[in-house]
Order: structure tokens, then C-alpha cells, then sequence
């Protein structure tokens, strides 16, 4: 069983649900964000989403688009991302998904990147750009390299996408709370709880839900109804405060009291 | 209509759809509407209806002779779509998509612009039939082209600046993207050129297409053969894709776009994504780029905000690489001198982005015979450009 799947079944075992936390790699510095994935993992984060900069961010809000442009002030690269995963293979066993928009795999070779990330320690790779539709090339060689590709489903999509989706996103389904952006504000949970269900009547896969989930009340809310909560734009915020020791102590607090909220539903 | 793409949206390896889940039911709707329009008569006699009383088509094909004379070679045609109501070509896709959002009985229109000729375009569609509308434009842009951004304000549109990276089309491009997935059950996102995921790079290409059928029509009365080139400037490429696509068939008449070469391709300030970039995904097509070794995209220079963008269209992709349409390339300067040519030669002034394919056609014209004919796309007039031509030249107003 891989690290995904395993965090998943830890946490269903345990009565709790699954936290999922999200950082821009490379948001000021690589070795920075090495720091703040040790602090996450250590503050109750299950699996630890790794944004890579993008240029043009098209599914993200003003607060991650700006995480974005810092990474890439300071020169980060896909490469050496990947070196930094290798790194923190070393220290934490904690599943690491990478977030990434289609350019930037395909820039990098598909049958390559597949290849090195799994090598690196990557686990996982989400891409809000790349529909199922589109995915045709880089599925078998991400299955092959033994890489969980992670398909999003969103409040717009129809019966038939989410059972195609259900049928081929492998560690988990990524429902997108809302129409909008990452840093939006969620605001029908309702209608969250419903897609929910209807996207398990597909598939035993865990359905985790992100967009908007920016106070632990959220994630508690949120952990009624998925497998798994996850939280970005509210962590970057922090990190975009600036100052190392402070940012650490403010993450770890923050991580404390989310994963608090997944723990009593 | 026509047999490109396929019914997933590729023009070989181009094209695609690389967006949000959540747009995708919204782009399924708008494939599904939009092909039962075009086999809906009355679409296409309402369609009609517009572009000939509202926009003013048929455009002439006005035969340039003392440019013709002054380059000494070819004869040059110009197709006027600088005539077209709004200033340019844009508008021939904006009646056709908001004739669709009432089908789809959507209520808001939103756009992106550069140049803000599709900004207009799209304001004036909204007041002519009654829909909200919002235009995303990078606050570069809305320094360069502050005339247009008035123009819009004063049809009753919202004009949002965008202040995200390079403050261009494509920091507008993508605040439209985010505005669409946010609000995509209410609003359709007219985009202004052949980009963009299946169906826009189709459905544009299309409602340009009315271009080259009067064209082909026009040059068959006018000299009674069809042209050996036809020449268009191409930023995402809407009039060149418009104008060329109803000739391709011809195989004997060559097309050439014009990209922006800024202050030359050396420089690497430039938007000739045919002459330095590479294959990639920006805002939702595969296509050519400009971009690093890392897939970011690179920021592009153009005197003309219409042609300042860092992807072309993908169908403009897959025939480059076929070989069947051929891209070269003006420098700012090389424009600007098109730009006096024909205002001096012609009393035409034309936009600065046809001025690159004047500029491609001064070199071009000399090396033909007499008896050959060029076709030019003459996509927008001038008015538009007056300030920054001025403040180039260092004339204050």
C-alpha cells in the first residue's frame, strides 16, 4: 500500500479524518519550504500538498498567485523541487503531493517527470488544468511509475464526469467546494454534502474536499461530510507574513487546531 | 462547418482542453449550442441579419494602386475590415458569441483585452442586446490604449484592471479565466481570438471565416483569379485564421502571418512565438509558446498591444508546422514605417497591428511580378493607436 492510501487508512482507523496541507514550494525559499513541511508533518498535517510555481496560475486566487511569483523569484525550479523532495525523503515519510499545472509536466517531458518524481519520493500529483479528457498520455506512464494521479471534480460537473473521474483518480478524489478559486469563500455546504454522496455512490476512493476551507470551524464542518480536508490559501497567508521562526510557530498552531477540528466528527 | 478540429478539439497535435473541471461542462454546453446553430438556418440568417446592417459587411476589397505602384511589384488588395463597425475585425466574433449567450439564456458577458478592440467590440454587443458586461485589462494596456478604455466605459462596461504579473492580455486572459470558473453558470466568457480551449479556437475561426468567402468572392470579380498571397498579421490570429481559412483548399495560393518582432528577434523582446518558442499549454491550448526551459511564460514586447501575447492559436500551429501557411516576422520600427506608408500613400491609416503585415508586404510586393496579386488584411483602423503613435514619434498632444 502506498504512503497515500495509508495515510487514509490510519486516519479512518483512528476515528478521524484526513488533513491535507498545502504550501507554494520555493514560497520565500526552497529550504524554507523544507522547514515548513517538517513543521506541518510534526503539527498533525496527514499529507502535505506541494504547490510548483506557475506563471500563470489560472485556478488560483491573488494569495497563492503571489506565493507563485515569490517561488519563482527565487529561482525554483520544477528540478529543483524535485531535488527538495528527495531531501525531505531523508527526514518524514509523509505523503507529498505535488500541484501542478499541466506546462510545467509537460515542459519537463511527462515520461520524465513521472520517472523522477516517483524516484525523488513524490507520491502523488494533482493538475487543476489537466481534465481527465487530457490525460490520456501521461495516465499509463504515472500508473507504470507507480504515481497516484488525482483528478478534481468540481460543483458543475455532471453524473457521467464524476464516475469517470471517480473511476480514475487514484489516493484520493479532489472535490473542489465551489465555482471559483483557491482563497474563495465557501459558502453552500450544503450543496457540498451532496456531491459528496453522490460522488461515493462511484467509488470506495476517499473523497477530499478544498477551495475555501480557511478556519478550523470549516474544516470541522468539512470532516462531517469527506475523507479529507484540505487547506492552502490560509496557510500560505501565514507563510507570506514572513519571518522564519515566527511563520513556523504560526503554522504549527494553526496545523494543531485544524487537524483538532478533523478529529471530532 | 468545416473538417478541423476533431471532436475533441485538436488541430493535430494542437489545441485541447487544459482548464478547470469546473469549466468543463460550461464548454460542453457552448460546443453543443454552438453546433446546433450552425444547423439552425435561422441562427445563421440572424447572424447575417447584424454583420450586414449593424456591422456594415460586406467589407469592400479596395485595390491599393499607388502603394502598389510606389512598392513596385505585385498588385496589393486590401480588405477592409478597418471599415467594419467598432474599428475592426473583432466585431464579426462578438455579434456570433452574443447571439449565442442569448441562446444559452446567460444574462453576463466577460472578456479579456489587449489592444481593447475586442474590449470594444464586446461592449458594444453587450449594449446592443441588453447584457451585462465586465472587460478584464492589465493596467499596462489601459495606459497604452486609454481611448479605448474610455470607449468601453462610455457603452455602460465595467473595465477591471488587472494589476497580476506583466499587466498585459495574458494577466487579462487569466482574471477573465477565474471570473468565468466563479461564475460560469451565469456568464459566457467571450474570448476575442482563436485561443483558448475547444470550442473558442473553432467558433472564432468560423465567424472570422466571413472574411475569406467575400474575399474569394471579391478578388474573383475584381481580377478574375484567385490572389497568389495573402498576408495578415497574426497576435492570437483571428483575422489571419478568417481571412486564410476559405483559401487553404487553393493550393497554389500562399498565406504568410506576420508576427510582432518587437525590437527584433535578437533582443528577445519580442511576440514571434513561431521564430524562438516551443510547444506548450497556456490558458487552456496546446500550442506555440514562449516560454523558459521551465515552462514559465516569457513576457513579450510588441509596439502593438493586439499582437503582445506569449501563445498563437493552435490551428495557426498545426498549419505551421504542415507547412502550409508560412510566418515571418516586423520589428516596431519596421510597423511604424508601414504606418506612415500607408496613411501617405493611401489616406489609410491603419491599426498597428495590420501595420506589421503592411511592413511584411513592403517586402514582399517588389520581389513580384506586376501581373501578381496580394491580398492584405487591413483588420482595424488606426484612430486607436493615434496617442501611442504620437508619444513613438515624441509629439505631445
Amino acid at each position: 500500500m502506498n504512503r497515500i492510501d495509508s495515510a487514509f487508512q490510519r486516519t479512518r482507523e483512528r476515528g478521524e479524518k484526513t488533513l491535507i496541507a498545502y504550501v507554494m514550494a520555493g514560497d520565500p525559499t526552497l529550504e524554507d519550504t523544507e522547514a515548513y513541511v517538517l513543521a506541518l508533518a510534526q503539527a498533525g498535517a496527514d499529507i502535505i500538498e506541494l504547490g510548483v510555481p506557475f506563471s500563470d496560475p489560472i485556478a488560483d486566487g491573488p494569495v497563492i498567485q503571489q506565493a507563485a511569483e515569490r517561488a519563482l523569484r527565487s529561482g525554483t525550479t520544477l528540478k529543483a523541487i524535485l531535488a527538495a523532495v528527495r531531501s525531505l525523503r531523508t527526514k518524514t515519510q509523509i505523503p507529498l503531493v505535488l500541484m501542478a499545472y499541466y506546462n510545467s509536466v509537460f515542459r519537463y517531458g511527462e515520461a520524465a517527470f513521472c520517472r523522477d518524481a516517483v524516484a525523488a519520493g513524490v507520491d502523488g500529483l494533482i493538475v487543476p488544468d489537466m481534465p481527465p479528457d487530457e490525460a490520456g498520455t501521461i495516465h499509463p506512464l504515472a500508473e507504470a511509475a507507480g504515481l497516484d494521479v488525482i483528478f478534481l471534480l468540481a460543483p458543475t460537473s455532471t453524473a457521467k464526469r464524476e464516475a469517470a473521474v471517480a473511476r480514475l483518480s487514484r489516493g484520493f478524489i479532489y472535490y473542489v467546494s465551489l465555482t471559483g478559486i483557491t482563497g474563495a469563500k465557501l459558502t453552500d455546504k450544503a450543496d457540498v454534502e451532496k456531491k459528496v454522496r453522490e460522488i461515493r455512490r462511484y467509488t470506495q476512493t476517499p473523497v477530499a474536499v478544498g477551495f475555501g476551507i480557511a478556519t478550523p470551524e470549516d474544516a470541522r464542518e468539512v470532516a462531517r461530510i469527506a475523507d479529507g480536508v484540505i487547506v492552502g490559501s490560509a496557510l500560505v497567508k501565514i507563510i507570506a507574513a514572513g519571518g522564519l521562526p515566527v511563520v513556523t510557530k504560526r503554522l504549527t498552531a494553526f496545523t494543531r487546531s485544524l487537524k483538532a477540528a478533523t478529529l471530532s466528527s | 462547418m468545416m473538417q478541423l478540429p476533431n471532436a475533441r478539439g485538436r488541430f493535430g497535435a494542437f489545441g485541447g482542453r487544459y482548464v478547470p473541471e469546473t469549466l468543463i461542462p460550461a464548454l460542453d454546453e457552448l460546443s453543443r449550442k454552438y453546433d446546433k446553430a450552425c444547423r439552425d438556418p435561422k441562427f445563421k440568417a440572424e447572424l447575417d441579419y447584424y454583420l450586414r446592417q449593424y456591422v456594415g459587411r460586406p467589407t469592400p476589397l479596395y485595390y491599393a494602386e499607388r502603394l502598389s505602384k510606389k512598392l513596385g511589384g505585385a498588385k496589393i488588395y486590401l480588405k477592409r475590415e478597418d471599415l467594419c463597425h467598432t474599428g475592426a475585425h473583432k466585431i464579426n466574433n462578438t455579434i456570433g458569441q452574443a447571439l449565442l449567450t442569448l441562446r444559452m439564456g446567460k444574462k453576463r458577458v466577460i472578456a479579456e483585452t489587449g489592444a481593447g478592440q475586442h474590449g470594444v467590440a464586446v461592449a458594444t454587443v453587450a449594449a446592443l442586446f441588453g447584457l451585462q458586461c465586465e472587460v478584464y485589462m492589465g493596467t499596462e494596456d489601459m495606459e497604452r490604449q486609454a481611448l479605448n478604455v474610455f470607449r468601453m466605459r462610455l457603452l455602460g462596461t465595467t473595465v477591471t484592471p488587472v494589476h497580476a504579473g506583466s499587466r498585459t492580455l495574458k494577466d487579462a486572459i487569466s482574471e477573465a479565466m477565474r471570473d468565468w470558473t466563479t461564475n460560469v453558470r451565469t456568464t459566457h466568457y467571450i474570448l476575442g481570438s482563436v485561443l483558448g480551449a475547444h470550442p473558442y479556437p473553432m467558433m472564432i475561426r468560423d465567424f472570422q471565416s466571413v472574411i475569406g468567402r467575400e474575399t474569394r468572392k471579391q478578388i474573383l470579380q475584381a481580377e478574375g483569379r484567385l490572389p497568389d498571397y495573402l498576408v495578415a498579421c497574426v497576435g492570437g490570429g483571428s483575422n489571419s485564421i478568417g481571412l486564410f481559412t476559405p483559401f487553404l483548399k487553393h493550393r497554389k495560393v500562399k498565406m504568410v502571418g506576420v508576427e510582432a518582432g518587437g525590437l527584433g528577434i535578437e533582443s528577445g523582446k519580442h511576440a514571434a512565438r513561431f521564430a524562438t518558442g516551443s510547444v506548450g499549454v497556456l490558458h487552456g491550448t496546446m500550442t506555440y509558446l514562449l516560454q523558459d526551459d521551465d515552462g514559465q511564460i516569457q513576457l513579450t514586447h510588441s509596439v502593438s498591444a493586439g499582437l503582445d501575447y506569449a501563445a498563437v492559436g493552435p490551428e495557426h500551429a498545426f498549419y505551421k508546422e504542415r507547412e502550409r501557411i508560412s510566418y515571418a516576422s516586423a520589428t516596431d520600427e519596421e510597423a511604424m514605417v508601414a504606418f506612415d506608408l500607408l496613411s501617405q500613400t493611401e489616406g489609410l491609416m491603419p491599426a498597428l497591428e495590420p501595420a506589421h503585415a503592411i511592413a511584411h508586404v513592403m517586402k514582399l510586393a517588389p520581389t513580384l511580378k506586376r501581373s501578381q496579386v496580394i491580398v492584405l488584411n487591413l483588420s482595424g483602423r488606426g484612430d486607436k493607436d493615434v496617442q501611442q503613435v504620437a508619444r513613438l514619434k515624441g509629439v505631445s498632444l
